[in-house]
């Protein structure tokens, strides 16, 4: 199944969660993570729950130097 | 010095240190130290796993609050989008809004950034907005919820200092929210007089971490601040066009 994950085309398991996009993109789960569906905040406590569709677009953000 | 207080919490210091353009994390930490601040503004990027060094470890170290930021966005909608990330990534309803209007003057969007605020504090997050210095936008912000204004001295990073000290005395006058001067300050007299002008605290980042010294530059916006907020304090001589003799029978 592909997925856009930050931006980029990402091939994953058909059904992958939202979990396993994380881990594709070798984030450290451990922190100051935020994901989004299509546009939608999925918080930490539903990725594992949250499977993923083709097509969808991913974005897996953390916090940075800014402001 | 009183401390500052926004939405029912109060900090010590008056200022309060953005943590972009530094160009290495150790500076960072040594100027946030450096600045007495208590308070940290960060971004929120996608996911970079290579890069080494968080920012967050720095601020928990020195025991800052955080305080994520909107930046980059242009919308209300992505605004609102980032915000939620924001709580979401940082278990904080505190949230800094910046909506841009164009990515040359990086002046607010007066009219995405009302309607983000009034969004976001329907959901319940406790809103500083970065505004302009325009007194009337900075009525409407405060009207439907805002838990401060944050005013623009000049473009972000510009170090133009305070272009309409004016308006922004008229602004602190009519202001219910605190007032934290926001944007443009270049050096230690622009922080200082953003207090004299009745400022509740000062906001910067590229005055300091892209100084030829951030430590030493730090050091100093903080005694600035504390300065300019003790001038105001003990009430200035009025500005006369003629002289005042110090000395009587002159």
């Amino acid at each position: 199944m592909r997925i856009e994950l930050n931006g980029e085309p990402v091939e994953l398991a058909a059904c992958a969660s939202v979990s396993q996009a994380v881990d594709a993109l070798g984030a450290d789960p451990a922190r100051g993570l935020a994901v989004a569906v299509d546009g939608e905040v999925v918080p930490r406590s539903a990725w594992d729950a949250t499977a993923l569709r083709e097509g969808q677009q991913v974005e897996v953000l953390h916090a940075v130097q800014g402001g | 010095m009183s401390g500052l207080e926004i939405a029912g919490r109060s900090w010590e210091s008056r200022l309060i240190v953005g943590t972009g353009g530094f160009r290495s994390l150790e500076t960072m930490e040594r100027a946030l130290e450096a600045s007495g601040t208590e308070i940290a503004t960060v971004a929120l990027r996608r996911v970079d796993p290579t890069a080494q060094g968080s920012v967050l470890d720095v601020v928990e170290r020195l025991g800052l609050f955080l305080l994520p930021n909107t930046a980059g966005c242009y919308t209300a909608r992505d605004a609102v989008r980032t915000a939620r990330m924001a709580r979401e990534a940082l278990a904080t309803d505190w949230v800094k809004l910046e909506v841009i209007g164009d990515d040359r003057t990086l002046f607010p969007d007066a009219v995405e950034l009302l309607r983000a605020a009034e969004e976001l504090v329907a959901e319940g997050f406790v809103v500083l907005p970065y505004t302009n210095d325009d007194p009337i936008l900075a009525r409407r912000l405060e009207e439907v919820g805002c838990a401060a204004v944050m005013p623009l001295g000049s473009p972000i990073g510009s170090g133009a200092g305070i272009r309409n000290p004016y308006n922004i005395q008229i602004l602190v006058e009519r202001a219910g929210v605190p007032v934290i001067l926001d944007a443009g300050i270049g050096s230690a007299s622009d922080a200082a007089l953003a207090m004299e002008l009745g400022c509740d605290g000062v906001l910067l980042a590229s005055s300091v971490s892209r100084a030829k010294d951030p430590v030493g530059m730090a050091a100093a916006m903080r005694k600035a601040v504390e300065a300019g907020w003790e001038a105001r304090q003990a009430g200035r001589i009025p500005r006369r066009l003629y002289a005042e003799a110090s000395t009587s029978g002159d």
